[in-house]
């Protein structure tokens, strides 16, 4: 296995996502093997290789700093899981 | 009279709605009856739009009487549950967005809409288009219409299976490694991925952002090339949307294959190949060439690392992607927060399914402090040495041509286990995301009863050549007209 349990607990708390004590041991094994798999790469030769920023070789685009959407909060917050006048609610931050 | 419209391609139901032949309404209402009927064998929809699609018929037929059809009039067609549509139910294949009902359209939604076209419903995918089975899907797998044991491919499994058993004649897909020409390849459809910025992602929910381009699925090149000449073209919401004129795709469609150089990839051929597949894309590469192509050897030095680039790539990029669900401000939400981060990590635990987690700690290690440079840095200096492959070979040749995927349709069930079997299904697909290009995946023959798939990849903006090319490859064929038994 490339990775641990710890690391992939450590990935996990990087990626803000809870894994159950049993999907632990498939995803430890499932991701040793991603990880070996990728690990292909190692053998290329890419010296001098400018790494690739975009498919077209195209610089993105810029638009002016302009105000171009309209207010939709209401139509937005029909889909928020907690409001309250116009703000989202989360668990208490500050004491 | 309405019997056998859900027989007809997009093309020739047109026809039939210009002269007069039947209304939208009938024609609406025909698929919504085979859509009833078929649509829990096969689970290829996540949601069915009836009511607003007899009402997007009624219109259509009342614009037609008025003298004011647009292009797609009338035209029925399901858009992949990846496309957000205004008030309508947009989940993604995912436990996430189980509940999402999106406040706008994706530019694509607007545009065929715009067009006349009628929307059935929402086709079922792999979780965030991260598949190649449809079976991530937390809406459980679609079944393969030439066999109910296989899989459609994925992630467009839902589009592609829809239109393979004429529920709709046309679809909607994305493909980011090959989830429209795969599952087009697995139904004996038609799939095409244009160009990377032809089509808007506007309103298109972003798997990775460098890859991602919107397609077809379609039972001809000739509706592919009906459909993307309406979808294609600048959007101002989508910064990564290129200004590039739209041709006339229709009119390109005629004209013949005299000489017309087609590249034979070397490397595409050897082991991992079926060999009953390998004997049929020979055989429609023989039927090229006998309309005047000229066939030659071309060299891809570094496809055998384009999946494991992509396995670098796509998921840095999902991981970024997919922080936007927080559960703060839509999506799952879990029950009870301790605090801010235990929201985050149960919400994300509990609304992601095995596959997207993987992706996305796959995507979070290789970004990591210390991992960076290798993997990420050099995935990315990879990505270019095949980019570069591709523009060497498309000095000599105009396409470049060979098998979609390895095998037929395999057992659902088959691979989903094993994450690495699973990629190596997009081996042939892959390149033409990672370095930008236009491909199309058209029916070219059947082996043990299932469909086999040829992929045609063109140079930037080459959409044209390769739809000319499968477009004359199905004039001299018939395998895109076969359909699956149980689907008459």
């Amino acid at each position: 296995m490339s990775l641990d349990r710890d690391q992939v607990q450590h990935i996990a708390v990087l990626a803000r996502l809870r894994l159950d004590e049993d999907e632990f041991a498939e995803t430890v094994e499932k991701l040793s093997r991603i990880v070996d798999f990728v690990d292909q790469l190692s053998q290329a030769a890419t010296d001098d290789v400018v790494p690739m920023a975009h498919p077209l070789n195209q610089p993105q685009r810029l638009r002016a700093d302009e105000v171009t959407e309209s207010n939709d909060r209401d139509a937005f917050q029909e889909n928020a899981p907690l409001v309250d006048r116009g703000l989202y609610l989360v668990p208490k931050v500050i004491e | 009279m309405a019997q056998d419209l859900h027989t007809k391609s997009l093309t020739q139901l047109a026809a039939g709605l210009e002269r007069g032949d039947f209304s939208s309404v009938e024609l609406t209402e025909a698929l919504l009856g085979r859509i009833e009927a078929h649509k829990q064998t096969l689970n290829t929809f996540v949601t069915v739009t009836a009511e607003k699609a007899l009402e997007a018929a009624g219109r259509a037929d009342a614009a037609r009487a008025a003298g004011d059809a647009g292009v797609l009039n009338g035209l029925p067609l399901v858009h992949k549950d990846i496309f957000c549509t205004r008030d309508v139910l947009t989940t993604c294949g995912s436990r996430m967005l189980e509940n999402f009902v999106s406040p706008y359209d994706a530019t694509v939604v607007e545009r065929l809409a715009s067009a006349g076209a009628v929307v059935l419903g929402k086709t079922n995918m792999d979780e965030f288009a991260m598949g190649s089975s449809n079976e991530t899907s937390y809406f459980g797998p679609v079944r393969n219409p030439w066999n109910l044991d296989c899989s459609p491919g994925g992630s467009s499994g839902g589009s592609a299976a829809t239109v393979a058993a004429r529920l709709s004649p046309a679809a909607t897909g994305t493909d980011t490694g090959g989830s429209i020409r795969q599952p087009a390849a697995l139904t004996g459809t038609v799939g095409l991925k244009p160009t990377y910025g032809r089509v808007s992602r506007y309103g298109m929910i972003a798997f990775a952002s460098s890859l991602d381009q919107a397609g077809v699925i379609t039972r001809s090149s000739e509706d592919a090339a009906l459909l993307l000449g309406v979808m294609a073209g600048f959007d101002e919401r989508d910064s990564t949307c290129i200004n590039h004129p739209v041709p006339d795709y229709v009119g390109a469609l005629s004209g013949s294959l005299r000489g017309l150089r087609v590249g034979i990839v070397r490397q595409h051929f050897d082991e991992g190949l079926d060999e009953s597949c390998a004997a049929a894309v020979r055989e429609s590469l023989a039927v090229l060439e006998s309309q005047g192509a000229i066939l030659s050897e071309v060299d891809l030095p570094n496809l055998d690392l384009s999946v494991p680039t992509y396995y670098v790539v796509a998921p840095a990029e999902c991981s970024s992607n997919l922080s936007r669900f927080d559960g703060v401000r839509f999506g799952h939400r879990a029950e009870n927060p301790e605090d801010l981060n235990d929201l985050y990590c149960r919400s994300r635990g509990e609304g992601f399914g095995a596959e997207v987690k993987r992706r996305i700690m796959t995507g979070t290690y290789v970004l990591s402090a210390g991992y960076y440079d290798a993997y990420y840095l050099k995935a990315q200096q990879v990505r270019h040495l095949i980019a570069d492959d591709f523009r060497k070979a498309f000095a000599d040749v105009d396409v470049i041509a060979g098998p979609t995927a390895p095998t037929p349709a395999f057992k659902l069930g088959d691979k989903i286990d094993d994450p690495i079997t699973m990629y190596l299904n997009d081996i042939y697909t892959i390149g033409a995301n990672l370095a930008g290009l236009p491909a199309i995946s058209t029916p070219c023959g059947f082996v043990d009863d299932l469909p086999v798939g040829l992929h045609l990849v063109g140079p930037h903006w080459g959409e044209e050549t390769i739809l000319r090319c499968a477009h004359n490859y199905e004039q001299l064929s018939s395998w895109h007209q076969a359909c699956p038994e149980e689907f008459t």
